[in-house]
C-alpha cells in the first residue's frame, strides 16, 4: 500500500511532469501546425455552444488559478494575512464549488455537442473525445470532495494535500507520505489530475500554453527581419 | 534553431522601432515561411491542356513534386502577335485551375469495374462455356439472365474487376454482336475530336476496323448551327478571338462572352479601348450584359424578329434609300441576291419557286456539265441571261472555272444585276408566309398577328425557257427586300411606309414581339451598318447557345446572317459571324481522319448522326407530340407532307440524305454471302432486295430486336448526365432501367401514329446489351453502364488539342503516369483490339461488310436531285445507289488482324491518297516519312513494313505528318489541288511554309500556329487574324453552295414547303408537355409552368464537371435552378427552397436560386449539373433527382433532313437534325418532402459507422 502510493504520488507526478513539460517542448519545436485549440467552432456555432463554452472556460480558469493559489501557497502566507486554515478551506469550497457547478454545466453542454452533433463528432478525434471525459470525470471527482471535506472543516486534510503538493515542487523525497491516508476520493481526483499533464501535450490542452497575453502590451506592427544567410 | 529557444530571447527580441514606437522589427525566426515555400516547390513543369468542350484550349503548366501532380498555372509562352495586337495570354480560368483536384478525388475511377450482377453471370458461364463468345451469347440470348443485369443498371452494384476479364468480356460481346447481329450494331459515341483528336481516334480506329458505327455530336448537341451549312456550305468557321480586336462595332448575342469564353474575353474588354462600341442582347441580365454600351433585351425565343426588324432598316437605309457603294459591290460578288429565282403560279398566287438554272434554257446557255445545278443571272453589260462561275454545277465534272471571278462559263466579263426593278416587265405579287401570328398552347410568346401569307410586290422578267415555256422570275435581291418589308417605290399597300407600321418587319412590329424599343432596334442597325461602310465590313457578330437551341434556330441564325452579309461583314478581318458553341474546330481535321476511321484500311467508314439515332432508338419518337402539320407554310400543299418527325427521317433515311445505324434489317455480313451465294455484285443484289421489298432498312422498325444497338461505347463524353436530351427515355428504352417518363406514348394515347415505321404495341426496353463507359471519374454515365473503364487525366496522356477561338495547337501530356490502374484512351482500345484479334476466329474471318453510305457534302455526289424531291420507295424514281438512295459498298473485314491493323498505317494511304472537302492529294511522301519516323512492323503479317502507330505519341505524329495545318508540305499539295478546281493558283498562301514541319515535341515545347490550309476559309499569315470566309472573299474561292456563293435564299423544295425559303420570324413550338401533368399530382404548394433555359454554368469545368468540390463550395454545393422573384413569389418560393421541376418527359429536383437576373417567365438551370451530389429523390419519379435533360427530349426539323443538294447534303458533323430543347416547359414548384431516399442525416451516419 504504500509502495503504491509512493509509485502513484512520489514517483508518477515527476514522470508525468517530465512528460509535460519535455513533450510539450518537443511538440512546439517540432510540430507548429498541430499547436491549436482544435476549435470546432466553424462547424457548428449555436447559442447553446456559445453559453456552453464560456461557462466551461470560465469556470475552468477559475479552478486552475484557485489550485495554483491553494496548494502552492505556503501556509505562513495566508496565515501572516490573517486567514485561518479552517477559513481557507472554506473558502476553497465555497469558490470550489461554484466554479466548479459552471465549469459542470458547460462541459455538460460541450460533451452533449460533441456526441451529438454529427458534423463536430466526426470532425473530432478519439483523444478530443478522451480529454473531454477526462475533464469531466476530474471535474466530478472535484466536486465530490466537497461532501467528504465538509466531514473536517478544520483544514487538517487540505494541509496534508498542500503539503505533498509543496513537498513535490521543491523536490522532497517523502511527499507521497503526506497524504498515505487521506481519503481516497482525494487520491482520485490527484490522480487524474497528474494524469491530464501527462498526456497534456498530445492533446488540444497545449492551446493554454499559447494564451496571447503578449497582446496587451505589444506594439502594433511587428516586423520580423529577414534572416541573414 | 528551435521555435522554443528563439521565444526565450525576450530581452532582445526587439531590435529597432519605427513610426514613434508604434511598430518594432525583431529577430524571430521567418522559418515559418518555409512551409509556404515547400508548398509551391516542386520537381517540374509539364506542359498540357484540359480536354474539354470549352474552347478554350489553354496551354497550362503542370507542376508535378513527388511524382504527384500538385497544382496548375497558366501557362504564359504563347508565340506573340503582331504589333498592336494583344497577346492571347494568359489564357486559362479559375475553373481549369481546379482540374487537378479530380486526379486524386474519392470520384476517381482507379480500377476496371463492372456490376456486380453481371459479373456473376459472367463467371458462371465462362466456367459453362470454354469460349468466351459462347459465354457472353448464353448470358445476353437469355431474356431473363439479360433483364436481370440490365435493371440494375444505375442502381449501384459496380465491382472490381481486372482488365484480363473485362476486355475478354468486351471483345466476346462485340463479337458476338458482329456475328450474329452485325457490325453496325456496335456503336461509339465520342464527342469533340478537338479536345484530344488520339483518344477519339483510338476509340473510332477500333470501331471503323470492326466495322462498328461513330457517331456524331456536334448537330446531337445542338452546337452545330444548321444555317451555316445552309448558308456557306461549311460547318461552321468562325474568328478567332484575337480578331474582335481587329472589329469597330460588336455585338455579342445570346453569348455569355465574360462567362464561357473566359480566356478570350480579355479581346472583347481590350477593344472597348480602341472605341469600339458592344452591344449585349441577352433576355436575362448576365454576365455579358454589363460590357454593353447598349443592353437590348428580347423575350427569350423571340431574337429573330429582333434580328429582321435590324435587317428592316439596314437594307432600307443601306441598300435602298441610300445605297453603300461597298455593300453593293460585296452583295453582287459574293452572294446569291443577283441570282434569278422562278416565280411558281399556285392556287394562292405567286411564290417564289426554286433558283432558275442553265437547265431551264434552250440548250442549257452552251452549258453541258450539270446544266442543272449552275444557276444564272442577268448581266448588266448584255442585259442577257449569263451562267456565271462559281455554282456547284462547276465545281464536278470540270476544272477551272469554280470561282468567283466576274466572268461567265464563257470566259466573259460580266457584271451581275442586282435588281431588276429598273429593267422589269412587270410587278407580280408575290406572297411571302408569316408565322409571327401563331398562339402559343401556353399563351406565352406574344404574337403578333397579321395575315398567314404577305402579298408584296416584286419587280420581274418575262424569260423564255427551253420549249418555249415562258417564266416569271425574280432577283433574290429584288425577293429578299419585297420579304423584309423594304418599299421599292411599287405603291405595294402591304409594304410598310415608315418604321413605325406594325407591319412585317418594321422595327415596330418587333417591339410587340419582343419588347424591346423601335428607337433602339433603329439606332443600333445604322450604328451596325454604318460601321461597315465606313471600315469595309468591320462589323461583328458573337453569337451562341442561346439562340441556337431553340427548334428555329435557323431563323435566329439566318437573321443575323443577313445582316452580317447585307453589310459585308463576312469575310472582312474584324467581322463577321461569331459562331461559338462547342470546340468544333479540329484544325489537322484531314491528317486526323485517315487514323481516326481507319481510312488507311478500309473505306468508307460507317457514320451516323446521333440526333435521329437517338430519337429513334430511345423511342421518344413514340411520345412526340410535335405537329408538321403546324410547321408547314400556309403556301404548301399539306397533303404532299404527311406524317411525324421520324416519318420524314425514314424517307430522308430511304433517300439517301441522312445516314442511318443500324443500316439493313439483316446483318451485313450475310447479306454479301448472301449475295455471293447468288452469284450477284453486292450493291446489285442489295438494290434489288431493296426495291423488292425481300430486305429493308432498319430505320423502318426501330423497336425490333434484329435492328436494335446492341453494344454501345461511350468514352470522352457524358451521355447520360449531359448531353442526353430526353435522358429518362434513354433509361427507359435503351437501357432498361428504372427511370422517369411521365407521359403515354402514343399507342396508349390512341394517338395518330407514323406511317413510315412499324408500330410495336409492346414495349422495348433495354435495347443494349453491353454499355462501356471509359472516364477517369465516376459521372452519371459511369453509374448507368456495365463496364467502367479507368482512362487516364488529363495530365496523364500524351495527345493533341485544338480550338477555333485561336490559331494554336496544343499537346496535352503524360505529367505522371496514369495513377492506379487506369490507362490511356489510345492504350485501352489497343489492349481491346488484341484481345478481340485473339478471340475473333473461329466466329469471324475475313468478312464482306455491306456498309451504307449516305450521299455526302463535298463529294460528287452532292448533286443528286436538282429539282423535285422523288421516292424510289414509291415508285417516283428509280433506286439509284447514291443518287437516289444510299450509296452501297462493299468492306473487306480482316477481323482476326484487327489489332495488326490497329498499329500499323494501312497500305491505302499510298494507294488513295488523302484529301477532304472536295479536294485530295497524293501522301506517298509522307507516308514514307512516317515509316522513318515511327519505325517500321518486322514481323511477319498483315502489317509487315507498314509504320508503327504504337503508342499515343506515334498516333500523333501519323495526324501532324498527314495534316496541312501542321505539314507545310501537304498545305502546298493541298492548295495545288483546290486551284486546279479554282482555276487560280492559291499556293503562294503556304509556299512560305512548304519546310515547316510540326512534330509532337515541338508543341511540348511550345503552342504552335497551323499552316493556313484550304480545309479552312480562314488565313494564319503575319498580316491578318484568322478569319472565317477570308479566302472566299479574298482568293475568289466560292463558298460551297449551290450558287457558290452565300446562299440567302433556300431553294429546295421542302425549304420552301416549311417557308424558309428566306428567313423570317417563327415563334418557338409547342411541345405539348405540361398540360397533361399540371395539377395532376399535386402536393400541396402552387404550380407554374415556365419555359425550360439550360445555358452554360459559371460553377463547374466548361459542360460537364462541376462535381468538383471547388466549384461546389463556390456555387450552391448542388444542383440548382434559377428563378425570377416574380415567378417566385407567385408560387411562394424563397430562395434556397427545394424544388422540382417536371413534364411529360421526367422530372428533377434542385434547389431555388432567385434572382432578379432572371426574366419573368422562364427558368435557368446550369447545364450538366449530374444527380451525383447532394440530390435528394424526386416526389413525381420517385427517383433520385433527374438532370437538367430529365425535362427535355430531342425534336427534329424535317429541313435538317434535307440531303443531296449542294449545300444541304450530310456530312458527319457537318448537316442534319440538331437536338433543339429550348422550346420546353415545365412545371415548377416547391417541393413539401425532400426525400434523399437512403433515410435521414442521422441514420445515414449510423449505417456509415456501422458498416
Amino acid at each position: 500500500m504504500t509502495y503504491i502510493n509512493e509509485l502513484l504520488f512520489g514517483v508518477f507526478p515527476y514522470i508525468a511532469g517530465a512528460v509535460f513539460l519535455f513533450g510539450s517542448l518537443v511538440r512546439y519545436d517540432k510540430s507548429q501546425y498541430t499547436w491549436r485549440t482544435g476549435s470546432s467552432q466553424m462547424l457548428s456555432n449555436d447559442r447553446k455552444f456559445i453559453i456552453g463554452n464560456n461557462l466551461f472556460h470560465i469556470g475552468i480558469i477559475a479552478l486552475f488559478f484557485g489550485h495554483l493559489f491553494g496548494l502552492l501557497t505556503p501556509t505562513a502566507v495566508y496565515t501572516s494575512l490573517g486567514m485561518s486554515t479552517a477559513t481557507k478551506q472554506l473558502v476553497a469550497i465555497v469558490a470550489g464549488g461554484i466554479f466548479g457547478l459552471i465549469c459542470l454545466v458547460g462541459i455538460a453542454i460541450l460533451a452533449y455537442r460533441r456526441t451529438t452533433d454529427p458534423r463536430v463528432r466526426r470532425t473530432g478525434s478519439r483523444m478530443d473525445m478522451f480529454i473531454l471525459y477526462l475533464l469531466f470525470a476530474q471535474l466530478l471527482t472535484g466536486l465530490l470532495t466537497i461532501p467528504v471535506s465538509t466531514g473536517h472543516m478544520d483544514g487538517e486534510v487540505m494541509l496534508q494535500i498542500t503539503a505533498w503538493a509543496q513537498s513535490l515542487v521543491t523536490f522532497r523525497p517523502d511527499a507521497a507520505s503526506h497524504i498515505l491516508d487521506i481519503h481516497w476520493i482525494y487520491k482520485t481526483h490527484m490522480f487524474l489530475g497528474m494524469v491530464m499533464f501527462l498526456i497534456f501535450p498530445f492533446t488540444r490542452l497545449v492551446h493554454i500554453w499559447s494564451v496571447p497575453y503578449s497582446y496587451i502590451g505589444r506594439a502594433y506592427q511587428i516586423v520580423r527581419k529577414r534572416p541573414v544567410v | 534553431m528551435s521555435y522554443f529557444l528563439d521565444r526565450l530571447t525576450f530581452f532582445q527580441r526587439v531590435e529597432g522601432e519605427f513610426s514613434d514606437g508604434h511598430g518594432v522589427t525583431t529577430g524571430d525566426t521567418r522559418r515559418w515561411e518555409d512551409a509556404y515555400r515547400h508548398r509551391w516547390q516542386h520537381d517540374k513543369v509539364v506542359r498540357s491542356t484540359h480536354g474539354v468542350n470549352c474552347t478554350g484550349s489553354c496551354s497550362w503548366k503542370i507542376y508535378v513534386k513527388n511524382g504527384l501532380v500538385t497544382w496548375e498555372t497558366q501557362q504564359t509562352d504563347y508565340p506573340r502577335t503582331r504589333p498592336d495586337l494583344p497577346n492571347h495570354e494568359p489564357r486559362g480560368c479559375a475553373r481549369g485551375a481546379s482540374y487537378s483536384w479530380y486526379i486524386y478525388s474519392a470520384n476517381r475511377l482507379k480500377y476496371p469495374m463492372i456490376r456486380g450482377a453481371l459479373l456473376r453471370m459472367w463467371r458462371q458461364a465462362r466456367q459453362k462455356h470454354q469460349d468466351p463468345v459462347e459465354a457472353w451469347a448464353s448470358i445476353v440470348e437469355d431474356r431473363e439472365l439479360a433483364k436481370h443485369y440490365k435493371s440494375r443498371r444505375g442502381l449501384g452494384g459496380l465491382v472490381r474487376s481486372t482488365w484480363d476479364e473485362v476486355n475478354e468480356l468486351i471483345a466476346a460481346a462485340n463479337i458476338h454482336t458482329v456475328r450474329k447481329y452485325g457490325p453496325d450494331r456496335v456503336i461509339g459515341f465520342s464527342p469533340i475530336p478537338a479536345m484530344s483528336m488520339v483518344s477519339y481516334a483510338a476509340g473510332s480506329r477500333y470501331l471503323s476496323l470492326i466495322g462498328g458505327v461513330c457517331m456524331s455530336f456536334y448537330d446531337w448537341y445542338c452546337d452545330l448551327p444548321p444555317s451555316s451549312p445552309q448558308t456557306w456550305g461549311e460547318q461552321t468557321d468562325v474568328p478567332e478571338s484575337a480578331d474582335w480586336y481587329n472589329s469597330g462595332f460588336i455585338m455579342m448575342w445570346g453569348s455569355n462572352v465574360p462567362q464561357t469564353r473566359t480566356p478570350d474575353a480579355h479581346f472583347m474588354t481590350e477593344v472597348r479601348y480602341k472605341g469600339t462600341k458592344i452591344v449585349t442582347v441577352t433576355p436575362d441580365y448576365s454576365e455579358a450584359s454589363k460590357f454593353g454600351d447598349i443592353w437590348l433585351n428580347p423575350r427569350q425565343g423571340t431574337d429573330s424578329a429582333l434580328a429582321m426588324a435590324l435587317g428592316h432598316v439596314i437594307l432600307k437605309e443601306f441598300h435602298v434609300d441610300r445605297p453603300s457603294a461597298y455593300f453593293t459591290e460585296y452583295v453582287r460578288k459574293y452572294t446569291d441576291m443577283p441570282m434569278l429565282v422562278r416565280l411558281d403560279a399556285t392556287e394562292k398566287g405567286y411564290q417564289a419557286g426554286r433558283f432558275l438554272r442553265a437547265s431551264d434554257f434552250d440548250k442549257a446557255l452552251g452549258q453541258d456539265n450539270n446544266p442543272e445545278w449552275k444557276t444564272v443571272a442577268y448581266d448588266e453589260n448584255s442585259d442577257s441571261v449569263v451562267v456565271p462561275n462559281g455554282s456547284v454545277g462547276f465545281r464536278w465534272g470540270e476544272d477551272g472555272r469554280w470561282n468567283l471571278e466576274e466572268k461567265e462559263a464563257g470566259g466573259k466579263e460580266i457584271k451581275l444585276r442586282l435588281s431588276l426593278l429598273d429593267k422589269r416587265d412587270e410587278v407580280a405579287l408575290v406572297g411571302f408566309p408569316y408565322f409571327g401570328g401563331k398562339e402559343h398552347e401556353l399563351g406565352r410568346f406574344t404574337p403578333n398577328p397579321q395575315d398567314e401569307v404577305i402579298y408584296r410586290k416584286v419587280p420581274v422578267r418575262k424569260v423564255k425557257l427551253a420549249g418555249g415555256e415562258e417564266a416569271l422570275v425574280a432577283s433574290v435581291f429584288d425577293l429578299i427586300t419585297a420579304h423584309y418589308g423594304v418599299d421599292r417605290g411599287l405603291d405595294c399597300d402591304n409594304t410598310p411606309k415608315s418604321y413605325d407600321d406594325n407591319k412585317p418587319y418594321t422595327p415596330a412590329w418587333q417591339e410587340q414581339i419582343t419588347g424591346v424599343k423601335r428607337d433602339r432596334v433603329i439606332a443600333v442597325a445604322r450604328e451596325f451598318a454604318d460601321n461597315a461602310d465606313k471600315t469595309q465590313g468591320k462589323s461583328m457578330v458573337i453569337l451562341g447557345a442561346g439562340l441556337n437551341h431553340w427548334y428555329h434556330m435557323d431563323m435566329n441564325y439566318r437573321g443575323i446572317i443577313n445582316m452580317l452579309v447585307f453589310c459585308g461583314c463576312v469575310g472582312q478581318s474584324g467581322g463577321g459571324w461569331a459562331h461559338y458553341v462547342g470546340q468544333e474546330k479540329l484544325r489537322p481535321q484531314t491528317g486526323w481522319q485517315p487514323l481516326a476511321f481507319a481510312l488507311d484500311w478500309a473505306r468508307p467508314p460507317r457514320h451516323m448522326n446521333s440526333t435521329s439515332f437517338f430519337y429513334a432508338h430511345t423511342d421518344q419518337w413514340r411520345y412526340e407530340k410535335l405537329h408538321m402539320a403546324d410547321m408547314l407554310s400556309p403556301l404548301a400543299n399539306p397533303e404532299d407532307f404527311k406524317g411525324s418527325s421520324i416519318d420524314f427521317n425514314v424517307r430522308a433515311e430511304r433517300m439517301g440524305w441522312l445516314p442511318s445505324a443500324p443500316q439493313l434489317a439483316a446483318n451485313p455480313l450475310q447479306v454479301a454471302r448472301d449475295a455471293a451465294a447468288a452469284g450477284k455484285d453486292v450493291k446489285d443484289y442489295v438494290v434489288e432486295q431493296l426495291a423488292g421489298g425481300e430486305l429493308t432498312m432498319a430505320c423502318e422498325d426501330p423497336d425490333n430486336p434484329v435492328n436494335f444497338p446492341r453494344n454501345l461505347f461511350i468514352w470522352r463524353s457524358n451521355l447520360l448526365g449531359s448531353s442526353g436530351k430526353g435522358h429518362e427515355y434513354f433509361l427507359k428504352h435503351l437501357l432498361g432501367t428504372n427511370h422517369g417518363v411521365q407521359g403515354k406514348d402514343l399507342g396508349e394515347e390512341g394517338a395518330e401514329k407514323p406511317m413510315e415505321v412499324v408500330w410495336r404495341d409492346e414495349v422495348t426496353d433495354g435495347k443494349l446489351d453491353l454499355l462501356v463507359t471509359l472516364d477517369f471519374r465516376m459521372s452519371t454515365t459511369c453509374l448507368y453502364s456495365d463496364i467502367v473503364l479507368p482512362t487516364a487525366t488529363w495530365y496523364e496522356k500524351n495527345d493533341l488539342n485544338t480550338s477555333d477561338m485561336h490559331p494554336f495547337i496544343h499537346p496535352l501530356s503524360e505529367a505522371v503516369n496514369p495513377c492506379w490502374e487506369s490507362r490511356s484512351d489510345w492504350d485501352i482500345y489497343k489492349g481491346l483490339a488484341k484481345r478481340f484479334s485473339e478471340l475473333a476466329e473461329p466466329h469471324l474471318g475475313k468478312e464482306t461488310d455491306v456498309v451504307t453510305v449516305p450521299i455526302l457534302h463535298d463529294t460528287p455526289a452532292e448533286i443528286a436531285q436538282p429539282f423535285d424531291v422523288q421516292e424510289w420507295r414509291k415508285g417516283e424514281c428509280k433506286p439509284v445507289p447514291g443518287k437516289t438512295m444510299p450509296n452501297i459498298v462493299a468492306v473487306e473485314r480482316d477481323y482476326p488482324n484487327v489489332y495488326a491493323r490497329f498499329t500499323a498505317l494501312g497500305p491505302l494511304m499510298e494507294k488513295a491518297g488523302n484529301g477532304g472537302k472536295g479536294i485530295s492529294w497524293n501522301t506517298e511522301h509522307e507516308v514514307k516519312v512516317l515509316g522513318d519516323l515511327n519505325g517500321r512492323h518486322s514481323q511477319e503479317g498483315a502489317n509487315k513494313g507498314l509504320a508503327k502507330i504504337e503508342t499515343a505519341i506515334d498516333a500523333a505524329e501519323v495526324i501532324l505528318s498527314l495534316a496541312p495545318e501542321t505539314n507545310g508540305e501537304v498545305a502546298v499539295k493541298a492548295w495545288a489541288a483546290l486551284s486546279k478546281q479554282t482555276g487560280r493558283d492559291h499556293t503562294h498562301l503556304a509556299l512560305s511554309k512548304e519546310e515547316e514541319k510540326i512534330r509532337f515535341r515541338d508543341l511540348v515545347a511550345q503552342p504552335r500556329k497551323i499552316i493556313s490550309s484550304p480545309t479552312w476559309s480562314g488565313l494564319e499569315s503575319e498580316h491578318v487574324s484568322y478569319n472565317a470566309g477570308y479566302t472566299n472573299v479574298h482568293e475568289l474561292i466560292p463558298w460551297r453552295t449551290l450558287s457558290g456563293r452565300q446562299q440567302l435564299y433556300q431553294d429546295h423544295a421542302w425549304m420552301r414547303a416549311f417557308g424558309e425559303g428566306f428567313t423570317s420570324y417563327k415563334p418557338p413550338v409547342n411541345m405539348r408537355t405540361t398540360q397533361e401533368i399540371l395539377g395532376v399530382r399535386s402536393n400541396g404548394n402552387d404550380e407554374i409552368v415556365l419555359n425550360w433555359i439550360t445555358p452554360h454554368q459559371k460553377w463547374g469545368i466548361h459542360s460537364t464537371y462541376s462535381e468538383n468540390l471547388l466549384m461546389l463550395t463556390l456555387s450552391r454545393g448542388g444542383p440548382c435552378v434559377w428563378i425570377s422573384e416574380v415567378d417566385a413569389k407567385k408560387a411562394g418560393i424563397v430562395d434556397n427552397d427545394w424544388i422540382e421541376c417536371f413534364n411529360s418527359n421526367g422530372a428533377l429536383v434542385a434547389r431555388a436560386v432567385v434572382s432578379q437576373r432572371v426574366n419573368e417567365g422562364m427558368v435557368m438551370m446550369y447545364h450538366a449539373q449530374e444527380k451525383l451530389v447532394n440530390t435528394p429523390g424526386s416526389e413525381i419519379s420517385g427517383e433520385r433527382g433527374g438532370i437538367h435533360n430529365s425535362v427535355t427530349r430531342a425534336v427534329l426539323k424535317p429541313t435538317h433532313m434535307i440531303g443531296g443538294y449542294a449545300q444541304l447534303s450530310y456530312g458527319f458533323n457537318y448537316y442534319g437534325t440538331v437536338g433543339a430543347n429550348r422550346d420546353e416547359f415545365v412545371v415548377v414548384r416547391k417541393m413539401s418532402r425532400v426525400d434523399w431516399l437512403e433515410g435521414d442525416d442521422e441514420s445515414i451516419y449510423q449505417a456509415e459507422e456501422q458498416a
